[in-house]
């Protein structure tokens, strides 16, 4: 017995009330030749103590980020949380809570969730935020379904090969089965370009998706792309990095204010949640008040309880499976409600001016990265577009992996090659600057590259 | 204290000009924003955020927290959902910088110990499944239906079979019929019989060479092992189709049997809810994971990356991640997965051990079975005198005998300091009342349960249907809500 939640003493009189002789005899009902005849093939218990020494040996084999400095990005940031943000997401009657079936006694939830979802509304410009879904990947191919099903076009989407890898990798799993083809367009400038997009969208078009900025952390023409979009009769799905709103237009009006994205999706952790190797996460929803009843997930509504005292309840919930089962919006049943706390506790902490000092600080610091990169004659920006947090680097030696080699060996995690999802741009890596790496990181990152080219310079000679 | 004010919302509490943030100064040569960015890609003003001090977000959130009722703080008896006690050394761990500060596409070099938790958890989730291979991508427990249905699809249409059904018993949650009809299925209900097990005529008659899958939960909703499950795998073989395990009961069978051993042959792929089955927490709603396993043919077509160790001989071990499956149905999700929900579930399974997880599961049906035996006698338990992990009673007799629903239960229970029950789910059951206690509850909680119930089933009727009485709101106008939906707070 490793816990005991009841003694020996305990289990014997449970028995005696069940009017069972043994345990065993509980599990009866289980076919005899189907029961396990061995114990799992696992290794033994730990104690605490000794869980806590595993974990710190399995710990050695890992360099986070507080020991290599990172500059990695491509949809998951190195941002800061503050300390109030955990002392908030540890309340264990937030974490231990489940989905607030029961609205009398998850009134805290509820608040919550409404107040996250006001937030979320104030910061995309649209009219309806759902109660969050998985992560930014996920919660795209879920608004993409939904423009699908609002505009009853079946013949494709359209996704510019600046939207996040993964994203479209996403997007195409969620719609291999039902007959929608998902067209890519080629964006050789880094950018999508009018032209192009024209020439893929059409009639049968149910979406095009637009990430701004982009993955290669370019800023998008997205007036021009919304326009075009809206033009054909097609929904805009805008991909967007919420910490960018502190500076930049709001998807909901990124053609004219009130003209812009009907949907707006993002990854959310960088609003209070660590990195954590890539979740769980939070994925943000928003969307044009035409579309809410075609929205996945939960939603919090404010009413009134039976004394007239304002209150929360969970609402719109005809869209969902446990009442349309097989006719749903979606299979989605619960939110990502911890981290959905953890960003609304994170903006309220954060405020207009705190989210735009930080938007603010990741463009300079990271323009002033690339300005330093790029002093080397070996480095260049593979493109020449404004860019916000992020840029791509071209090495002009095309020995990105040896590069990347160096750069850990001196202490930084310097970008992510782009070869794997862009293989005619194997001479390039993309390379995130958010507010927490200071001058001396960036200069030292800066040395590292170089001392990247010193040392390959000397081997070759 | 339970009498604060404090329930305005952030927006009533913001005054123009407070901050709780202090930012560094820029330490690098800045130019204005409007210099460096295209103007209309800039906001005219930053969005429109409550301004508050610290303090205020503090006692708002802290404020807030005590509306809620958890598991740390009442019993949650909430059938289905595996309210069980969530051990603090797993949040302990996953708070690890070591752990929680890994970006997604470091190095796999510097990845070598979450690499090892990761390929362990596959294979402790294919021991406890009894199956071949295990993909711990999917971000929830209907996720990881979804991700096991587009593997089916993909199987069929490798090997060039058009089936579109999927048999789906009524009794299964929401999530099965949705997820098939979100893999491009059409989801085909099977009844079940009055003894809550799936109806072996309606299921032979339903069952054909189009069927794709049939999505079983086992134990049931109801709380029943389904005791044919040999023969009705057996019989989908035998037309060619899948069998999927829904593994939302798993805290009912651990170490005792495993749905890859079931028959000759065993399911052909399953989901986990490490959020449940493995001490969670639930997050008020989430994150969850839901990680698959299938049997070896199914193996090439999940989701990648997967986890990959090598070892040669005379070195230490080193995991890798592998993209190199051109079967693979591709993604379902960015990154890896729900890394933090599985490195707690390692935790408890790793303190648990294998005689540990026998015992959670032994201990998990005793609890039920006790507080059955005690609640049969006054609120009838259509489906027998035995459970597994949980049971549902009826109200029906309450409702005939009183007017008084399941959910007049469900609210008075409220009064009392217990979570309700889950009400009116299996749909099967009527006026069901839903019951899972769980392994780490104590006899002492479970008596006072019973106790409390019973005396609610004699009190006045208006008493519940007026309930609850000592919540901070009485019950929500729900009709309301959905009428005339405020969904945000608008800006006056």
């Amino acid at each position: 017995m490793t816990f005991f939640y009841n003694t020996p003493e305990n289990q014997q009189a449970m028995l005696e009330a069940i009017g069972a002789r043994s345990l065993d005899e509980l599990f009866e009902p289980i076919p005899e030749e189907l029961k396990l005849q061995h114990p799992l093939q696992l290794p033994p218990a730990l104690s605490e103590l000794e869980l806590d020494q595993h974990l710190r040996e399995l710990a050695v084999g890992n360099q986070h980020a507080g020991q290599k400095i990172c500059f990695l990005g491509g949809g998951c940031y190195d941002h800061f949380i503050p300390a109030a943000v955990d002392t908030i997401g540890s309340r264990s009657e937030f974490y231990t809570s489940y989905t607030p079936y029961q609205a009398e006694v998850s009134q805290g939830n509820l608040q919550v969730i409404f107040e996250y979802q006001s937030l979320m509304t104030r910061l995309t410009g649209l009219d309806i935020s759902n109660a969050s879904l998985y992560d930014g990947g996920s919660a795209t191919a879920e608004a993409v379904l939904m423009a699908i099903a609002d505009t009853r076009r079946y013949g494709k989407v359209v996704v510019p090969e600046t939207l996040h890898p993964e994203y479209r990798q996403t997007i195409a799993t969620y719609v291999e089965n039902l007959g929608v083809a998902v067209e890519t367009v080629a964006t050789p400038s880094g950018l999508l370009q009018p032209d192009d997009l024209s020439a893929h969208v059409d009639d049968q078009t149910a979406c095009v998706v637009l990430q701004q900025p982009n993955f290669f952390g370019c800023l998008e023409d997205a007036s021009s792309v919304v326009q075009t979009t809206h033009q054909a009769g097609a929904l805009l799905v805008g991909v967007f990095d919420p910490i960018s709103l502190g500076l930049l237009a709001r998807p909901g009006d990124w053609s004219a204010p009130g003209e812009g994205a009907d949907i707006a999706v993002a990854e959310g952790h960088t609003l209070g949640t660590p990195m954590s190797y890539g979740g769980p996460f939070l994925g943000i929803m928003c969307c044009r008040e035409n579309l809410v009843r075609r929205m996945p997930g939960r939603i919090v509504g404010q009413t009134v309880d039976r004394r007239g005292k304002p209150c929360y309840v969970l609402t719109l919930q005809t869209r969902e499976q446990h009442i349309r089962r097989e006719k749903a919006t979606s299979n989605v049943c619960t939110n990502q409600g911890l981290f959905a706390l953890r960003a609304t506790a994170h903006l309220s902490l954060f405020g207009p001016q705190g989210l735009r000092e930080t938007a603010n600080l990741c463009l300079q610091k990271s323009r002033y990265a690339a300005d330093q990169i790029c002093q080397h004659q070996r480095f260049e920006l593979a493109f020449p577009e404004p860019t916000f947090k992020e840029f791509v680097i071209r090495d002009r030696k095309a020995n990105v992996g040896e590069l990347m080699e160096t750069s850990l060996a001196a202490g930084y995690l310097a970008g992510i090659p782009l070869a794997p999802w862009y293989p005619e741009r194997a001479d390039c890596f993309l390379v995130a600057v958010t507010e927490k790496r200071t001058k001396a990181e960036i200069d030292g990152l800066v040395d590292a590259l170089i001392g990247a080219t010193n040392a390959v310079t000397t081997s070759i000679s | 204290m339970r009498n604060n004010l404090d329930t305005k919302l952030l927006f009533e509490l913001s005054q123009p000009g407070r901050r709780a943030m202090q930012l560094p100064a820029c330490d690098v040569p800045a130019q204005p924003p409007e210099q460096l960015l295209p103007g209309e890609s800039l906001a005219s003003s930053p969005p429109p955020l409550p301004e508050l001090s610290e303090p205020q977000v503090i006692r708002h959130f802290i404020n807030l927290s005590q509306r809620n009722m958890s598991v740390d703080t009442h019993f949650y008896p909430l059938g289905s959902c595996t309210m069980k006690y969530n051990p603090k050394r797993n949040e302990r761990a996953a708070a690890m910088p070591a752990f929680a500060d890994l970006h997604p596409y470091q190095p796999v070099e510097t990845l070598q110990g979450m690499l090892q938790v990761l390929y362990e958890m596959q294979t402790y989730l294919q021991e406890i499944s009894g199956l071949d291979a295990c993909c711990l991508q999917p971000a929830a427990g209907a996720h990881g239906e979804l991700t096991a249905l587009w593997v089916a699809a993909a199987y069929f249409r490798d090997i060039d079979e058009k089936r579109n059904r999927v048999l789906v018993p009524d009794s299964a949650h929401g999530t099965n019929p949705a997820s098939a009809a979100m893999a491009g299925f059409k989801a085909v209900t099977i009844k079940t019989t009055q003894a809550g097990i799936v109806d072996q005529e309606d299921f032979q008659r339903k069952l054909d060479e189009k069927v794709a899958v049939l999505m079983i939960t086992n134990p049931n909703t109801v709380g029943i092992f389904e005791s044919q499950i040999q023969e009705m795998i057996a019989a989908v073989h035998a037309v060619g189709g899948l069998v999927y395990l829904d593994g939302a009961n798993m805290n009912a069978i651990l170490g005792i049997t495993r749905p890859g051993d079931w028959g000759s042959e065993g399911v052909d792929m399953q989901h986990f809810n490490p959020h449940k089955t493995f001490s969670g927490p639930h997050g008020g709603g989430g994150p969850g994971a839901g990680p698959i396993c299938v049997v070896e043919k199914l193996a090439p077509y999940l989701p990648s990356p997967v986890v990959v160790r090598e070892q040669e001989a005379g070195e230490s071990a080193r995991y890798y991640l592998d993209f190199e499956r051109p079967q693979s149905i591709g993604r379902v999700r960015a990154f890896f997965g729900s890394v933090g929900v599985l490195l707690r579930a390692y935790c408890y399974i790793r303190t648990h051990g294998p005689d540990g997880l026998r015992q959670v599961s032994e201990n998990a049906v005793l609890n039920a079975n006790y507080l059955l035996s005690r609640v049969k006698h006054f609120l009838p338990v259509p489906q027998g005198n035995r459970c597994m992990h949980e049971f549902v009673a009826s109200a029906q007799a309450l409702k005939n005998d009183k007017k008084v629903t399941a959910m007049d239960v469900a609210k008075r229970l409220l009064d009392y300091g217990f979570h309700a029950p889950t009400v009116y789910f299996p749909l099967t059951v009527k006026e069901a009342i839903m019951v899972e206690p769980t392994e780490t509850e104590s006899k002492e909680t479970l008596d006072a349960f019973a106790e409390t119930l019973f005396r609610i089933t004699e009190e006045d009727p208006d008493l519940l249907r007026d309930a609850p009485h000592t919540t901070p709101i009485s019950r929500p106008d729900e009709v309301q809500a959905a009428r005339q939906p405020v969904l945000c707070h608008l800006a006056n």
